[in-house]
């Protein structure tokens, strides 16, 4: 690696006696090139075995690559944390300015620890870190506003990065998010939740430094091919131009498109809540995550008239993305482009997973249609489609009226775990279920997935290449890409680059780019790295109780038919030993 | 003279990606954001759209008013041109310059002029930026 390089320093921040000092860690950036590969490392160095996850023990990391700042897409943060909401690896990755902005202030990682007793944000600018009093942001409504006060109160727009939470942070459900800049987020296995329980309400870093390769012909070269490569490439087509947003046509096709709790996987309103019809009638504007000429990020322009008095009305900027459409459409049976963007509206107000949120309200919705608990226990009647319905249950996770909605606040594992519906409730290791009912790769991805996460191995591409040859996997074929694909993955999240660009970082790409930052490593060396990377990550799971023996087959995947068949219980547990086999090999 | 200059052509065409600025450092064969003389920010919130700063290469510029050592000498036909030696970094000219596109190189404690060599524009993927022919 680049021998002055900063990323080998680590920020290290105790909220509980308000310090912070800065450690060089030369030896995790040389060995495992940063994101994923470091953040697990320190994980382990900071992560207490058992604790809580919301003691004041559990750390947050956040990691960035050698690439970021050097080449476009390397544009991720990883962060990584005790899940409250699996209760074993939270990792999440999030884009918007994050990643180069904590590159640019000089920094490859930041260590969060310990708690404040009272509201405080940080903000780092350089090597400057100041620990700021936030009693006023707590307890604000709406996560933009928040973003808004704290534009105005640091300085360096443009080259900042603003994280915060919303309400559901604060009040700990265990799925919040934390909203970067605007419309990007941690989404998954919620950090919200740990910022909330550190009484972190925000984290503004900003940066401006640069970093000098020592081949700049090298350097200038291999950027240009990467470059012209994701401009010009078909391969990045769909992202720029419907977004991911244009799954859910293809996939409603297919019959992979969960639909009402995954009663069905074939949504009769599909057309209506596709990427071509948010296109037409809403896209506002696209923007791009720093450094990234993609710019996959659409915003819709939904402009909506007060009730209350004639001739006024707001025009709301919202972002949308496939995962948000089937969780908070289709999952829910809600048929319009304008009441799916107002529920996407009120998850990012107040802060939550967007995936998360719509999977839970299917299964409240599933519990109260078959009568398994009544409207009095739930407190607002769930039908399918019901717009208003939704966005009051929306913010009751949130406020957490009654002991049916405190249970849903802490996931759907939890909350069948008290109410029952078990067989329908769609959670893999305890997570949410992901927009993907495409085949046994698919589902057997978010039980094995080291997050649990359609983005670990990608189950959902091979079943849609098996949908569409008719050629059906075997178990081992499933195990083995499965493992192949995430392993490789942990090369790309220790890079930070973008899974978006995965087409274009291929391992020579990646070789590449790795020779400008003075590292030479072959094919090989990269393969075995990402493996080994994974199963550290393993081998944390396992060390916080998990088990791939014990894994539990939510029964409604296996009685909805997929575009590869109906899916066996026998066929899914084979293909997990054969995984778990390969995997502690 | 023919000379050349850079212009935004349609800031609402602008995704925030700040390509460009990475381009710019680029130049000086360094990956990062410390040498940029472009600089592209949101007009409060990305949902807002953005703000493309670059140097107008004006005909009668504020900041060669503002230099006491004459490091800052007016270009034919628009824009400056600065010679560092001269320069004792005094930041007038930041001052001066009202849509501030005198940025400021920390490391060499020197402005950072756009030299409106157009790298900027090669790598900005929606047409946003333009090299024109001549001065304001």
């Amino acid at each position: 690696m680049i021998e002055k390089d900063p990323i080998t320093k680590v920020l290290y921040i105790d909220l509980s006696r308000r310090r912070s000092w800065v450690e060089e860690r030369r030896d995790l950036f040389e060995e495992y090139l940063g994101g994923t590969g470091v953040a697990i490392q320190l994980l382990k160095e900071e992560c207490p075995k058992n604790i809580d996850p919301l003691d004041p023990k559990n750390p947050i990391i956040f990691a960035v690559g050698q690439l970021t700042g050097f080449f476009p897409l390397a544009s991720k943060t990883v962060a990584m944390f005790k899940s409250p909401l699996t209760r074993n690896l939270g990792e999440s990755h999030c884009g918007g300015r994050s990643a180069t902005a904590i590159r640019m202030a000089g920094y490859g990682a930041i260590v969060i620890k310990g708690a404040s007793e009272t509201p405080i944000y940080l903000a780092i600018h350089g090597d400057k870190v100041y620990f700021r009093e936030a009693s006023a942001l707590w307890g604000i409504g709406d996560s933009y506003t928040v973003g808004r006060i704290l534009r105005e109160l640091e300085g360096n727009p443009g080259v900042r990065t603003i994280m915060r939470i919303g309400p559901a942070g604060e009040k700990l459900v265990s799925y919040a998010c934390v909203v970067t800049e605007t419309y990007r987020h941690f989404g998954r296995l919620g950090l919200g939740a740990i910022f909330g329980s550190k009484k972190l309400k925000a984290l503004v870093v900003s940066g401006k430094r640069s970093i000098k390769p020592k081949n700049p012909k090298l350097y200038r070269e291999t950027y240009k091919e990467i470059f012209d490569k994701l401009v010009k490439s078909p391969l990045m087509k769909k992202y720029h131009e419907l977004g991911t947003a244009m799954n859910i046509n293809p996939l409603n096709l297919l019959k992979g498109l969960p639909t009402r709790n995954l009663t069905t996987a074939e949504f009769e309103a599909a057309e209506e809540i596709s990427g071509e019809k948010f296109a037409e009638k809403h896209l506002g504007r696209r923007v791009g995550c720093s450094h990234c000429p993609v710019s996959c990020i659409h915003i819709a322009a939904l402009r909506e008239p007060y009730e209350t008095e004639p001739y006024f009305y707001k025009t709301k900027m919202i972002s949308y993305d496939y995962e948000l459409i089937y969780a908070l459409g289709s999952m829910l049976g809600v048929n319009s482009t304008e009441n799916v963007l107002k529920l996407i509206d009120e998850v990012e107000i107040l802060g939550l997973d967007a995936m998360s949120t719509g999977v839970a309200l299917a299964w409240a919705t599933e519990m109260l249609e078959k009568k398994i608990v009544s409207k009095e226990v739930v407190g607002v009647e769930l039908r399918w489609g019901n717009f208003d319905g939704y966005k009051k249950a929306i913010r009751m996770i949130v406020n957490q009226p009654n002991e049916f909605f405190r249970a849903l606040a802490h996931g759907v594992e939890y909350a069948s775990s008290k109410y029952g519906g078990k067989e329908f409730a769609l959670t893999f290791g305890g997570n949410e279920m992901p927009g993907y009912h495409t085949g046994p790769a698919a589902h057997v991805g978010y039980m094995v997935g080291s997050r649990h996460s359609h983005l670990d191995g990608a189950g959902y591409s091979l079943d849609e290449k098996a949908a569409q040859s008719g050629k059906k996997l075997t178990p081992e074929e499933i195990a083995e890409n499965l493992l192949n694909e995430e392993s490789w993955r942990q090369i790309l999240s220790s890079l930070v680059v973008c899974f978006f660009g995965r087409g274009v970082y291929t391992p020579d790409m990646v070789i590449k780019t790795l020779n400008v930052l003075e590292y030479n490593l072959t094919k090989e060396d990269l393969i075995k790295l990402g493996r080994r990377i994974l199963k550290a990550k393993y081998e944390f799971k396992v060390r916080e109780g998990f088990n791939l023996e014990k894994i539990q087959i939510p029964h409604r995947i296996l009685e909805t038919p997929t575009p590869n068949g109906v899916l066996t219980e026998e066929f899914i547990q084979r293909t997990v030993k054969i995984f778990k086999e390969k995997m502690e090999a | 003279m023919e000379v050349k200059k850079l212009s935004v052509v349609d800031v609402d065409l602008c995704v925030g990606c700040q390509c460009c600025m990475f381009a710019c450092t680029r130049r000086f064969a360094e990956a990062g954001l410390s040498k940029s003389a472009i600089h592209v920010r949101s007009a409060g919130g990305v949902e807002r759209g953005f703000v493309v700063t670059v140097c107008r290469a004006c005909s009668d510029p504020p900041c060669v008013k503002v230099c006491p050592t004459e490091a800052l000498k007016p270009r034919i036909g628009g824009g400056v041109v600065l010679d560092t030696y001269k320069c004792i970094g005094c930041q007038n000219c930041v001052k001066a310059c009202s849509i501030g596109a005198v940025f400021w190189d920390e490391e060499l404690n020197k402005p950072i002029i756009c030299t409106y060599c157009g790298y900027c524009v090669e790598f900005c993927p929606h047409e946003v930026l333009k090299l024109e022919v001549g001065g304001t």
